[in-house]
């Protein structure tokens, strides 16, 4: 830089800046934008406000005041009755049977699912043979089969294997479903690490197993709880293979929360339809809170082309 | 010199193959198989049990004289046309707003997000309850003063109206994620050249940048409308179909025919026809994609 | 020490022939270096040395064994990869010492060889780190390292320097060098930088379209390419190719002006009014003041290169390009006089492209 240059830039008294002057802050744009996505918030945020203001008050305050108001006498006896004590049918031992269904369902699925899938992704980009691309392509046009297609023909294979009604039936039919996003989640993870890596193992001498359990799966640890979050959230707001593939008594919460809240016998006791609405929601809510981009990372992977 | 010790082709790799064979066999027995299956059987006069007693196209006409496969069908049209059109301009704005490098983005768009998180079995009862004409909305409003009624779950005209604002509340920030992620793939340098040659920032939006996202919104059409198709649990636990039949839709239809009226026969017909509308969305774009890729 | 010796090899997806009928024979101790544009098949030869590709047809022998369809880690050999191929959740200690625990070596032994191996690298400090800690230069060092410990006959490199910017490719070009004069080893090494190859091979392998185009020592590539391809591959600046045509007895005819190839070590075709194509490297041309008497030429263009000059010149309507001394004084437009030495330059059939 020459020296004139430099002290004009130094000097205050140099060239000054022609035109207005941009401003900064508070300009009315930003108070439109900002109060768009506030009004915008607001009503997302309405509906969870209601259920939990609802839960938290008593038939006769819900008789009389409005969903949006306050409780102006809390209370968490829906709360207690919802978990415990609501009835579906002849059944009154509330959610708390759902719960334990959905998280014995829930974790062995989870598991199984993204085990197979993440070795079909593994497999998919480092041991390709012919035609374990045209599977693949299969896999995910099998996707967007509508699942009531498969249905019927899946009830037949699981009472084939003895299977029908069991959990395993159905973590088994988690499983499949899992199997085309999963897949494709892995596949195009494992893509990006580079074919080096693996050709590097197998010089080591490092085999098929040894290569993903030692190499590829431990730095591959986000891919896995990316995964984790969309089996989560996916398996437990699971209704309709809940309802199909299992028992009334092994339903999972979903189905059970459905049968409480739509049973047509009795009063409609508001507070705890909204108390049991929560109580199921809570555990994908929590994993989507405390995950926070790393569930917009897995809802994005289906659409990131592979 | 001759080829010793070539090992022989099929068992090469046979851990990896062994290792695809859960997908292999998913692909081939439940994707394949399954669908083949439920496609021969819906020509059959099953009833209870499903067997190969052809029966022509006997279940297809039934399917398309039933009033309620007819509102099944009327219902999907009107709330997967109104879904698309206000998910994809909703979810455009708000990932166009969100990219403003404002401050807080993280906190908004975990709140337009998180319905996403919840079952539509939680969606739809929570809307049950805000749409309920003696405490929700309706009632607020008209203590307040305003004559007016917001009853759409009891009104067989409108219900599916009432349905749509609960799947909209639910699923647009899945497509506004994946716009923010499309904006955001977007070459920084494009803003730039904009704005040099002086383009208003709406316009460049609509002229440059929309046309810039073509994947992205060919795979969000793609995976919207599949979901679209299988619109099942909201219905159950917010109008279960109801009132009467103003709220049927055809994945209903299937379940309550295969599982609870034991008429296999309509069931497999019904789910076929709506094999056939995904495929009319799907084989467009696949050969778009994968015909493109030829080239 | 192992020889390595490549029969016939053919690799082909579909029709589509990466490499064709190969032949290549690596003596013991040798440094080949694999030598092409991109595309030209040397990374898939190395991969198919290493066992790391499907061999279409064909035989690979590594110290006298026919290694064909055995596994890359019964081959003994040793691979630094271009982007190192480090595991990352493994400290230096634990990818070096990977390979040798697959091998099931015992424990006392791993951790010697690694202690001898950081040492003659002088990574000992960097033992403990992940590779996300190294810097490229280190990184590359610890690949090298990886291959050491395994103690094998053969090291192949595939582009191990082309991460690493030129300050530190020049750093452990030598020291790769020095490695080999130490060790002995057979070595491959693939590069597209005709530098490295030529500072580093005791003999070169050109490549092209799967084919090896020529298979020589360095020198014997830079003076005598087997063909124009070589000859425009090697030397940087390149070689300046004239159009000539044959004018009887050991001469040329490039427009007006007669070359006398006197010298020459290959055979200039006695007929009269064959079409050839000369190739003169721009060191090998001599510039002077014009005298009249020898053949003048224009000055088009001066690139002045540091340590010196390239000329870009006009002769008879065709390009050529002169190293100068960056103080010739000269400029655009200027005629200087041109002497080409026959010894140094090499004659081309302009059919076959093949040197003469």
């Amino acid at each position: 830089m020459s020296d004139s240059a430099r002290s004009a830039a130094a000097d205050p008294s140099g060239p000054v800046p022609t035109g207005p002057r941009p401003r900064r802050r508070v300009s009315r744009g930003n108070v439109m934008l900002y109060g768009t996505l506030i009004v915008i918030a607001v009503y997302y945020l309405l509906p969870l406000y209601v259920m939990v203001v609802t839960s938290l008050k008593g038939m006769p305050e819900i008789r009389v005041g409005n969903i949006f108001a306050p409780p102006v006498e809390v209370t968490f006896e829906p709360w207690v009755k919802a978990w415990g004590e609501a009835c579906t049918g002849l059944n009154c031992d509330g959610l708390s049977r759902g719960f334990w269904n959905s998280v014995s369902i829930l974790v062995p699925s989870v598991v199984l699912s993204i085990a197979v899938s993440s070795i079909s992704g593994y497999a998919l980009t480092a041991w390709r043979f012919r035609g374990s691309e045209t599977f693949f392509t299969i896999l995910i046009f099998g996707a967007f089969i509508p699942y009531q297609v498969m249905l019927y023909p899946l009830v037949i294979l699981l009472r084939e294997l003895g299977l029908y009604g069991s959990l395993w039936g159905l973590v088994l039919v988690h499983t499949i479903f899992g199997m085309p996003i999963l897949t494709l989640l892995f596949r195009n993870y494992f893509a990006t690490v580079p074919k080096e890596l693996i050709k590097a193992a197998r010089v080591d001498g490092a085999e098929f197993w040894t290569i993903f359990l030692k190499i590829l799966a431990p730095m591959s640890l986000p891919i896995f709880v990316v995964a984790v979050i969309l089996q989560v959230t996916g398996i437990w707001n699971d209704f309709l293979f809940g309802v199909v593939f299992t028992r009334p008594e092994t339903y999972p919460m979903t189905v059970q929360l459905n049968n409480i809240v739509n049973s047509v016998q009795g009063v409609k006791e508001y507070n705890v339809n909204m108390a049991a609405t929560i109580l199921t929601g809570l555990v994908p809510l929590t994993v989507y809170f405390v995950s926070g981009k790393l569930f917009v990372r897995g809802i994005a992977a289906g659409a990131v082309k592979g | 010199m001759d080829e010793t010790g070539r090992p022989r082709r099929p068992l090469r790799n046979l851990s990896a193959k062994l290792a695809m064979l859960p997908m292999i066999l998913t692909a081939l027995v439940v994707f394949v198989g399954g669908t083949l299956w439920t496609v021969v059987h819906s020509f059959t006069d099953s009833k209870l049990l499903p067997r190969l007693d052809w029966a022509g196209l006997e279940q297809y006409d039934r399917l398309w004289s039933s009033d309620r496969w007819l509102v099944s069908i009327e219902n999907l049209v009107i709330y997967g046309v109104l879904s698309l059109v206000f998910s994809f301009l909703i979810g455009f704005v708000l990932a166009a707003l969100l990219d403003q490098k404002i401050r807080f983005e993280d906190t908004f768009r975990t709140i337009f997000l998180y319905p996403f998180a919840l079952s539509f079995i939680v969606t739809g009862l929570v809307w049950q309850w805000l749409l309920n004409p003696d405490f929700g909305i309706q009632s607020v409003l008209r203590d307040w003063g305003w004559d007016v009624t917001v009853d759409p779950l009891y009104d067989p005209g409108i219900v599916i109206y009432g349905v749509l604002v609960a799947g909209l509340w639910q699923g647009t920030g899945f497509v506004m994620c994946l716009m923010l992620a499309g904006l955001r793939g977007i070459d920084e340098d494009i803003w730039k050249a904009a704005r040099v040659d002086g383009i208003p920032k709406w316009k460049t939006y609509l002229f440059v940048v929309l046309p810039m996202m073509r994947p992205v919104m060919v795979t969000a059409l793609v995976i919207v409308t599949a979901g679209i198709v299988k619109l099942y649990d909201l219905i159950v636990a917010q109008t279960g179909g109801g009132p009467g039949i103003a709220s049927e839709v055809p994945a209903k239809y299937v379940y309550d025919f295969m599982f609870r009226a034991q008429n296999l026969g309509q069931g497999f017909a019904a789910s076929t026809m709506m094999l056939v509308t995904v495929a009319i969305i799907l084989i467009p774009w696949a050969y778009l994609e994968f015909g493109g890729k030829r080239r | 020490m192992a020889a390595i010796e490549i029969r016939d090899l053919t690799l082909a997806y579909g029709d589509l022939k990466v490499l064709d009928r190969l032949n290549l024979d690596v003596r013991e101790g040798e440094f080949v270096v694999l030598l092409g544009p991109s595309g030209c098949g040397k990374s898939t030869l190395l991969d198919c040395i290493a066992g790391l590709a499907d061999v279409t047809e064909g035989q690979v022998h590594i110290g006298g064994r026919n290694v064909t369809w055995e596994e890359p880690s019964a081959r003994g050999i040793g691979m630094v990869f271009q982007s190192y191929a480090l595991y990352p959740q493994m400290t230096v200690r634990g990818n070096m010492a990977f390979g040798l625990r697959n091998a099931g070596m015992a424990k006392s032994e791993i951790a010697e060889r690694i202690d001898r191996a950081a040492m003659t690298l002088q990574i000992e400090p960097l033992l403990d780190r992940k590779p996300a800690a190294l810097s490229g230069g280190q990184r590359q060092r610890v690949a090298i390292g990886r291959a050491l410990v395994r103690d094998v006959d053969v090291f192949l490199f595939d582009e191990p320097l082309s991460n690493l910017d030129a300050k530190l490719r020049a750093e452990l070009r030598v020291e790769i060098k020095r490695l080999h004069e130490r060790l002995g080893n057979t070595m491959i090494y693939v590069t597209h930088d005709q530098i490295e190859a030529l500072t580093l091979a005791d003999r070169i392998a050109l490549l092209r379209g799967g084919i090896v185009q020529q298979y020589a020592d360095p020198r014997t590539i830079y003076m005598k390419p087997a063909n124009l391809f070589v000859a425009g591959f090697i030397g940087s600046p390149a070689m300046s190719m004239l159009e000539v045509v044959t004018a009887g007895g050991g001469t040329l005819r490039l427009g007006e002006t007669v070359i006398d190839m006197e010298g020459y070590d290959g055979s200039v075709p006695a007929e009269a009014g064959r079409r050839l194509i000369l190739g003169v490297r721009p060191e090998h041309v001599a510039i002077g003041p014009e005298t009249g008497s020898d053949r003048s030429a224009r000055v088009d263009l001066d690139e002045p290169m540091g340590s010196d000059s390239l000329l870009w010149l006009t002769l008879e309507g065709q390009t050529l390009s002169a190293r100068a001394d960056p103080d010739h004084g000269l400029t655009e437009g200027d005629q200087v006089s041109v002497r080409l030495d026959p010894a140094r330059a090499s004659l081309f059939d302009a059919e076959t492209e093949i040197r003469l």
